[in-house]
């Protein structure tokens, strides 16, 4: 097993470089110079090639490549231009945040998603089974920026239960575990659950209904196993594929909730990146796509990792 | 039924006795009435071509049909118990300890995640109270008895790491795992080589003879049932059409059914340029059944009152055939291989 977790970590290594290129291009294929936002209207060739040469934005593509490269592996992703301060610790704090939400996010889609999966699952075309269906086509299907809105409404403009925006009491970007906190975390995580909820019941319907139909279902009643032991293995059966979307789902909700981070002003890699790309902070933008993008290929990793280790068909070696 | 064998059946009730069964999916009765009597340390072979209620019949006994999607009527007693009555926790200890089934495709009759020597001891651990040593323990002494080589190393294997004989024979000892007295074998050697069948059946009569099994063995393959069987049932459409010992049922056939399955193996001493003889038409279609016979719309010896009454068949431990004209068919058969035509005899 740990010679496969090797095998599988140096597989991954010509990922990650093509993930760093693909994320140093991608902000420079974006037309338009990054400084001219932060310079003033009418500054001088001068100071613009001052700050060009001071941002290393004057050499050529592949050297400026070779030397963001060289300065991430030693852990340095720039300075931000909007804000001057590094770009790391603005984004590992809101990695950290986003991680926050999303984790809860995915447990509550998770934890519902299995339940209305299974549901449906064993009583397949009963009214619990369209019920389950109804719910998590509505959950892939609505629109979360506006589910998030109204959600504010509700519970935060009419009812005042909770707060509408932000991670904190204090009005600081940091989110801790606190009863304080912890209401301000339930509006998004839930509007967010939404998604990986409806794709989590679908998957462990079709999932559950597939092993039910198996052979080896008869043949565990067949030796005499009730209802509850019968379970256990259908649960077995179901788990590597339903922790793979699970995985993939945190995976997509740490990086794709541009829309409810904001809706909330969750202060999470969302929310920073909608600001990199409106402030065209290069260093910024490029830091977290980085971040986010090796985010994913870890989760990818794990959920490789776990499901050989859940399921004994997949080759080991 | 007379007062003197009642009461032998009270001393020691028949391993399993089919009164009358019926089963049915929506609309169809995929079997249709059988009465079936299988006695203690007895093996029967099922035989029957795909669709005849075979493997109905036989998952109808452990009742492995959904109550809410088939409809189970007549009597099932297994060793004096009343199947059909058992209450959902009886039936859960019933099945695997006193009934135990092996199925057609070991390959996916074992559950693909878990070692099959895991699915052996957690059979055992439902249905005796024995810690995980004892269990392992027996589990070893089962791979043993089925022979399955370097049987430690073998309990910790999953069912795909092991070759299709190997699954069947360690089926067969989670079958055995709880010591029931009857074993139901679906079709064990259909999904196997022909040199490992002929393993599998040998150890399965090996078993039976030692331990005391009675066996019900359903198969579409004589040779199989002449093999393993005492008795011989051929069924028909949800039917048993002929029943007796394996010598007088391949021997000595009296249902025209069972003439065409024997004439229509390759095996045999078949010419070289002779035709391999069929059975002409195929089986009725179960949701309309014909009034009479169900097999005389293919039979060569079919009269009008075949296909006005249909023939019965009683339970008893004679030679018996449901068909009007036994006397013409044993007499056909004996006469040597012929054109075989539906109709013909018109």
């Amino acid at each position: 097993m740990l010679l496969y977790i090797l095998k599988r970590l140096v597989a991954v290594t010509p990922v990650a470089f093509g993930v760093s290129l693909v994320c140093f291009l991608l902000v420079h294929l974006a037309p338009g110079d990054p400084l001219s936002a932060i310079l003033p209207a009418d500054a001088t060739q001068a100071t613009i090639d001052e700050m060009r040469a001071a941002y290393g934005f004057d050499k050529p593509l592949p050297v400026q490549y070779a030397i963001w490269l060289w300065h991430v592996l030693h852990g340095d992703l720039g300075v931000s231009i909007a804000t001057g301060r590094p770009v790391l610790g603005e984004v590992s704090r809101a990695v950290v945040n986003s991680l926050i939400l999303a984790s809860v996010a995915t447990l509550i889609g998770f934890t519902f998603g299995t339940l209305f999966g299974f549901v449906a699952g064993y009583h397949r075309n009963s009214i619990l089974d369209r019920v389950a269906s109804a719910i998590s086509v509505f959950g892939v299907s609505v629109p979360h920026y506006w589910l998030g809105m109204v959600m504010v409404i509700v519970f935060s403009a009419n009812l005042g239960w909770l707060p509408p925006t932000g991670a904190g009491p204090d009005g600081s970007g940091n989110w801790r575990p606190d009863l304080e906190h912890l209401r301000f975390i339930i509006l998004p995580a839930v509007t967010m659950s939404v998604i990986p909820m409806g794709i989590i019941a679908r998957t462990v319907r079709a999932l559950v209904a597939d092993i039910l139909a198996q052979d080896f279902v008869e043949a565990l009643r067949a030796k005499g196993l009730d209802e509850v032991g019968v379970f256990k293995h259908v649960v077995r059966n179901a788990a590597p594929t339903a922790l793979a979307i699970m995985g993939l789902q945190l995976g997509y909700l740490l990086g794709g909730s541009i829309l409810i981070e904001t809706v909330f002003a969750w202060p999470g890699t969302g929310f920073l990146l909608n600001a990199a790309i409106f402030q065209r902070d290069l260093p910024l933008l490029q830091g977290s796509i980085l971040v986010l993008a090796m985010f994913f290929v870890a989760l990818n990793l794990l959920v490789d990792v776990m499901q050989t280790a859940l399921d004994p068909r997949i080759e080991r070696a | 039924m007379s007062a003197k064998m009642s009461a032998d059946m009270n001393a020691s009730p028949p391993a399993v006795e089919l009164t009358d069964l019926k089963v049915g999916f929506g609309k169809v009765e995929v079997v249709d009435g059988v009465d079936l009597r299988l006695e203690r340390g007895q093996a029967m072979a099922l035989i029957g071509e795909s669709g005849s209620g075979k493997s109905v019949t036989l998952r109808a006994i452990l009742r492995l049909f959904p109550e809410g999607r088939s409809r189970t009527r007549g009597g099932i007693s297994v060793a004096g118990r009343d199947v059909l009555a058992l209450s959902k926790r009886e039936l859960a200890d019933f099945r695997g300890h006193v009934a135990s089934m092996i199925f057609q495709e070991p390959l996916l009759a074992f559950d693909p995640v878990y070692t099959v020597g895991r699915q052996i001891t957690e059979a055992i651990r439902r249905h005796e109270k024995i810690d995980a040593a004892g269990a392992r323990q027996r589990a070893l002494a089962l791979f043993e008895r089925v022979r399955i080589p370097s049987p430690e190393r073998r309990l910790d294997a999953y069912p795909h790491e092991m070759s299709g004989g190997m699954r069947q024979r360690a089926m067969i000892a989670l079958a055995l795992a709880c010591r029931p007295q009857v074993l139901l074998a679906d079709e064990p050697t259909t999904a196997l080589d022909a040199t490992v069948q002929i393993q599998i059946l040998l150890l399965l009569r090996e078993l039976q003879r030692d331990l005391g099994l009675s066996i019900i063995l359903v198969t579409h393959d004589l040779g199989a049932a002449v093999e393993v069987a005492d008795r011989i049932s051929v069924m028909y459409a949800g039917r048993i059409v002929e029943t007796g010992t394996a010598h007088q049922v391949v021997l000595d056939p009296h249902h025209p059914y069972t003439i065409g399955l024997l004439r229509s193996r390759a095996e045999g001493a078949l010419a070289k340029g002779a035709r391999l003889q069929t059975i002409p038409g195929s089986p009725p279609d179960l949701a309309n059944r014909p009034a009479g016979c169900p097999f005389a719309p293919r039979c060569f010896l079919a009269i009008d009152k075949c296909r006005e009454t249909p023939p019965s068949l009683s339970v008893g431990d004679g030679h018996l055939a449901a068909c009007w004209r036994t006397e013409e068919a044993s007499a056909a058969y004996r006469a040597g291989p012929q054109p075989v035509r539906a109709e013909a005899a018109a």
